[in-house]
């Protein structure tokens, strides 16, 4: 074995140690932190827009200067050096402490939000009160967990945004798709909502809303609270809820049709831009096992089942039965559901069983718990009672387990444990979906090239999603997977230039080969045609 | 049941292995001195860099041994006893087989110079070379010069992996310009260029006089000039030749490696040589006898599982093709495309090179015909099989250049040059071809035939 030395000191030597550059940058980063941190402990800034700016420029100038510390020097091109030397991006000490730490952040902002100084009638203190300048701004209102939370999210993903756009800045794709995620964050989900919530006043008010937000990641957009409002809301109100529809029903099987998943998971997704930019250090902690593979479909399919679930009994729940009030009753919800999921369900069946081959059992079994769910819904329900639940304990486990622990705490918390995808590979029901879409119909695929391949591992090492690309180019074969994101990496990291991300005809997409080009045409057609 | 073994878990080996499994259900045997488990050698690199683990360059799960029934044992190979078909491991195990495949590779290449084993010289080819570089080459403090010898593709590699620890590298190439013995000279010249921007002492016309040193290595002596360069360690880079040591005082028959007909088969029968050991008695079209590449070792592998399953094969590879990574620019060649010195004088060559960045292309024809011979490209990456398909079809260098955009593999939104490339082509030959747009159609014809 070799031994890499995995002390504790940020110094070391080349590739993995720092120099007085990137030493200094480091510093400048972690003060713009330590102003929050001290802020936490209550320390009363007097001047909060003063230290707010100087803590945001800090964390950005810092980090900014560590890109141009990095790789100004050094010509355009992969910037995979000790990678794996890295405290930081070995499961080092570093990155087990930044893994608490990051942690320990997202269960406070969960579940104690008092501790970041949230007061509900009054006043805010420590760190949320030091973002209420900018909060009052924007919206009008103070400051909330959540707004501080979305504003350093943001700020993160600008920061380590220009990081990216730095390191791969030889890759128009990375560059393009990164400059997409920055937009969309800095646009829908932060300041879009927030001007939205500008609008509100006493006769007229919007849920927070990131358009680009969609059910079920968004789980929450559907339930009674917020439904309610849109419908008072008006025209606006009535628009944005079909457009809440529509996203799901429509504009996402086009895009995902054309473009693949990609379109939403890498270049307009919040948790895929975070895992991109904050998380590109961490992305080659990703499982690469089949034993994780096997792990994975369980567990995210069983979320997409899960949030289906949830979210049809809340709907149900506050639907009404009679058909004077509005046109959709309990009954015919439940039956337009059942009604989409085997519509779905037996177009797959009939002309996609080829390519589900094994999986196709997996569908099967969650079809039917979810049709089975359903007729229990329809005959076991009392009033608020769903089945045996009441709607509202579904949806606060929901809330809990997967909004907040899986893809907070777990998902985010451990980038540095992990991988910088856990979330999106193994919770989240939106990239379930629309994988289930990619793989079955989508123009989208990854070509191999010919037999370029050499086995050499970078592609499947650099995969945030854990797939095992070298598996299957090294067999000729192109990558058709439901989990790939389209980050475009493995391609970027390949040295044989072996893997092309592109849209093309659904004829000759997944192609399976024994005998690799290059070889005897004859023993090719021979050994491939046997298949 | 028969048993098959196989000496060399490479890729030739491992791909035999691989396939007459799925042909047969023979007993394998994989035996080999390096590692327990097959990886990619040509990761190597990436290990030292600190991109990869060791773990990483293997490309197959552990697991996959067992589940397909192949035998793996970790010895070396002292002896084979040909008549009474057993083999004679280093810890005295002796193991019989039915039929042998050696694809036991390459080992470096030493010249026999003064000093060449001295501590703190030594090739990179196998797993504890890699380990000894670690020993020889930590960091810049306990190597503060490294000289590297022979100017191939390991030389480079050497040099990019040592640079990655900011250790200084002088790079000796016995040629006027880097690898001009296989590429043109506007490409190799490109390279110099690149070689020096990373910081890499480039000496070209420079080879190796004497390493001196008492113990360690402490400097090298340029034959050239004479000049004495004061060092730390030399990796000696100067190609690779097959491993057969052990098998020199046997009955089998060799070359410069393991002589083998068209069918794989050793003057031996029942044995078979594969990969980078093997050396073909006559070469096959323009290839060398012994080719030490990986997708070689590939194809005979597939081939030579054919055969040992019943159904005898010639090794009949298609169309050359090769990459490769110079530092940040990588290399893809399709058919052939030779040097300024090896050509002959009926190929000719259109040159494109981008006036700021490091992509170029070199395109050989036939004087008389226009027959498109081959392409290199660097910083472009082009699609395997189109120009496979245009090698197999004798197209003309015109159609080429006319359906240029078929064959690009850029990633998206890169930007793109064949306008350019076919402008500077038809103002240098005084042509008039347009450029046709990038049809699906006509590169789904190819690849789903
Ligand atoms: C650093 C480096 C980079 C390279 N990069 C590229 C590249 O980019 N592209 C490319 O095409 N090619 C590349 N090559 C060449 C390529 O790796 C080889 O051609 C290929 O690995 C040869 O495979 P093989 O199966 O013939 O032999 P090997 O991979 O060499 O395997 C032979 C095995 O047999 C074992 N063995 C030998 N003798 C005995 C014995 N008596 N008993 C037991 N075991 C024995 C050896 O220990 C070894 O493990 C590179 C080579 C090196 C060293
Ligand atoms: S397969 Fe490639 S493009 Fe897809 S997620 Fe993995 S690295 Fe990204
Ligand atoms: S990075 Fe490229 S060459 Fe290496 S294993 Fe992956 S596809 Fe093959």
């Amino acid at each position: 074995m070799r031994t890499v030395d995995r002390s504790m000191a940020l110094t070391g030597e080349p590739p993995k140690a720092l120099d007085l550059s990137q030493k200094l940058a480091t510093l400048v980063g972690l003060s713009g932190l330590g102003i929050l941190v001290l802020a936490l402990l209550n320390i009363g800034f007097s001047h909060r827009t003063f230290w707010l700016m100087a803590s945001l420029s800090a964390i950005t100038l810092g980090t900014i200067w560590f890109t141009w510390a990095s790789y100004a020097h050094k010509p355009a091109g992969i910037k995979n050096d000790g990678v794996m030397f890295k405290s930081i991006s070995s499961r080092g000490f570093w990155g087990w402490v930044s893994g608490l730490l990051l942690t320990g952040f997202y269960i406070v902002l969960y579940f104690y939000p008092q501790y970041l100084g949230l007061v509900k009638d009054g006043d805010n203190t420590g760190l949320i009160a030091l973002f209420d300048p900018l909060s009052k701004v924007l919206s009008g209102n103070p400051a909330s967990q959540w707004f501080v939370y979305g504003t350093l999210y943001t700020v993160a993903i600008l920061a380590f945004g220009i990081k990216f756009l730095y390191k791969y800045r030889h890759n128009a794709y990375e560059r393009l798709r990164t400059f997409s995620v920055m937009f969309f964050q800095t646009a829908f989900a932060f300041l879009i909502p927030e001007f939205m919530a500008r609008l509100n006043n006493e006769t007229f008010s919007l849920p927070y809303y990131d358009l680009k937000n969609i059910w079920p990641l968004n789980y929450y957009n559907f339930e009674r609270y917020r439904v309610n409002s849109f419908i008072d809301a008006g025209d606006i109100g009535l628009a944005l809820l079909i457009f809440g529809v529509l996203s799901i029903f429509v504009i996402t099987p086009i895009l995902t049709y054309k473009y693949g998943k990609r379109w939403y998971c890498s270049w307009v997704c919040g948790c895929g831009g975070l895992a991109e930019t904050v998380g590109d250090p961490f992305r080659h902690l990703s499982d690469k096992s089949q034993f994780a593979w096997k792990v994975e479909r369980w567990v995210v399919h069983s979320v997409v089942v899960f949030v289906t679930l949830m979210t049809t009994a809340v709907i149900y729940s506050y639907l009404g039965n009679a058909t004077s009030e509005y046109w959709l009753t309990k009954t015919t919800f439940l039956t337009g559901v059942a009604l989409i999921l085997t519509i779905v369900f037996a177009w797959a069946m009939i002309y996609k069983r080829e390519q589900l081959k094994k999986d196709a059992k997996y569908g099967a079994i969650g079809y039917f718990i979810i049709i089975i769910a359903l007729i229990g819904f329809h005959f076991f329900s009392g009033d608020g009672n769903v089945f045996l639940f009441k709607s509202e304990t579904l949806r606060r486990t929901y809330a809990f387990l997967i909004g907040s622990i899986f893809s907070g705490v777990i998902g985010t918390g451990f980038y540095p444990i992990f991988g910088s995808r856990v979330w999106c590979r193994f919770g989240c029901p939106m990239a379930a979906i629309l994988g289930f879409q990619q793989r079955l119909f989508s123009k989208f695929r990854i070509t191999t090239n010919g037999g370029q391949c050499i086995s050499c591992g970078n592609c499947s090492t650099y995969c945030e999603m854990g797939i095992d690309v070298r598996a299957y180019a090294q067999k000729g074969e192109n990558i058709v997977r439901s989990s790939c994101v389209g980050c475009g990496i493995c391609s970027a990291v390949c040295p044989r230039g072996v893997l092309k991300l592109e849209n093309g005809p659904l004829e000759g997409r997944i192609n399976s080969k024994d005998v690799l080009l290059g070889n005897d045409v004859d023993l090719m057609d021979l050994v491939n045609s046997k298949k | 049941m028969e048993k098959v073994v196989i000496i060399g878990n490479g890729i030739a080996g491992v791909t035999a292995a691989r396939h007459i499994r799925k042909l047969s259900d023979k007993k394998i045997t994989i035996i080999s001195a390096e590692t327990k488990y097959f990886f990619s050698r040509t990761a190597l690199m990436y290990v030292y860099m600190g991109h990869m683990k060791f773990e990483h360059t293997q490309p197959y799960e552990d697991w996959f041994w067992k589940k397909n029934k192949i035998e793996l044992v970790q010895a070396y190979v002292e002896k084979i006893d040909f008549k009474s078909k057993t083999l004679h491991t280093s810890d005295n195990r002796d193991l019989e087989y039915d039929q042998l495949i050696l694809a036991t590779g390459s080992q470096p290449n030493k010249f026999g110079w003064p000093g060449q084993n001295l501590k703190g010289v030594q090739g990179l080819v196998s797993k504890q070379d890699l380990d000894l570089l670690e020993t020889n080459a930590p960091n810049n403090k306990v190597c503060k010069r490294a000289v590297i010898v022979g100017g191939g593709l390991i030389g480079i590699e050497l040099c990019e992996m040592l640079r990655s620890r900011e250790i200084p590298v002088t790079f000796l190439v016995r040629e006027a310009s880097f690898w001009d013995g296989v590429l043109p000279s506007g490409e190799s010249q490109m390279l110099n260029e690149h070689i020096k921007k990373h910081h890499i002492d480039l000496r070209l016309g420079s080879s190796l006089r004497e390493i001196k040193g008492e113990e360690h290595v402490q400097s090298v002596i340029i034959e050239e000039t004479g000049e004495e360069i004061e060092c730390d360690f030399v990796g000696l880079t100067a190609g690779v030749s097959p491993s057969i040591d052990f098998l020199k005082s046997s009955d089998l028959q060799l070359g410069k490696g393991i002589l083998v007909n068209r069918y794989l088969e050793t003057n031996i029968k029942d044995v078979y040589a594969i990969g980078d050991c093997a050396e073909q008695r006559e070469a096959i079209g323009h290839r060398r006898p012994v080719e030490a590449v990986w997708y070689t070792g590939r194809m005979m592998g597939e081939t030579v599982a054919q055969t040992i399953c019943g159904n005898r094969r010639e090794y009949n590879p298609g169309h050359w093709f090769n990459s490769a990574k110079f530092l940040d620019i990588e290399y893809h060649t399709y058919g052939w495309v030779f040097s300024d010195k090896n050509k002959s004088e009926d190929e000719l060559h259109f040159h494109w090179r981008h006036s700021s960045e490091n992509i170029c292309l070199t395109i050989a024809y036939q004087k008389q015909t226009n027959l498109f011979l081959g392409i290199n490209t660097f910083g472009i990456r082009m699609r395997h099989e189109v120009f496979d398909h245009w090698l197999s079809e004798y197209t003309s260098i015109d159609y080429v250049m006319e359906h240029l955009k078929d064959a690009n593999f850029d990633p998206e939104f890169y930007s793109r040059y064949e306008h350019q490339i076919v402008d500077s082509y038809n103002s240098e030959k005084g042509k008039n071809i347009q450029v046709r747009k990038r049809s699906w159609k006509r590169i789904l014809s190819i690849t789903t035939n």
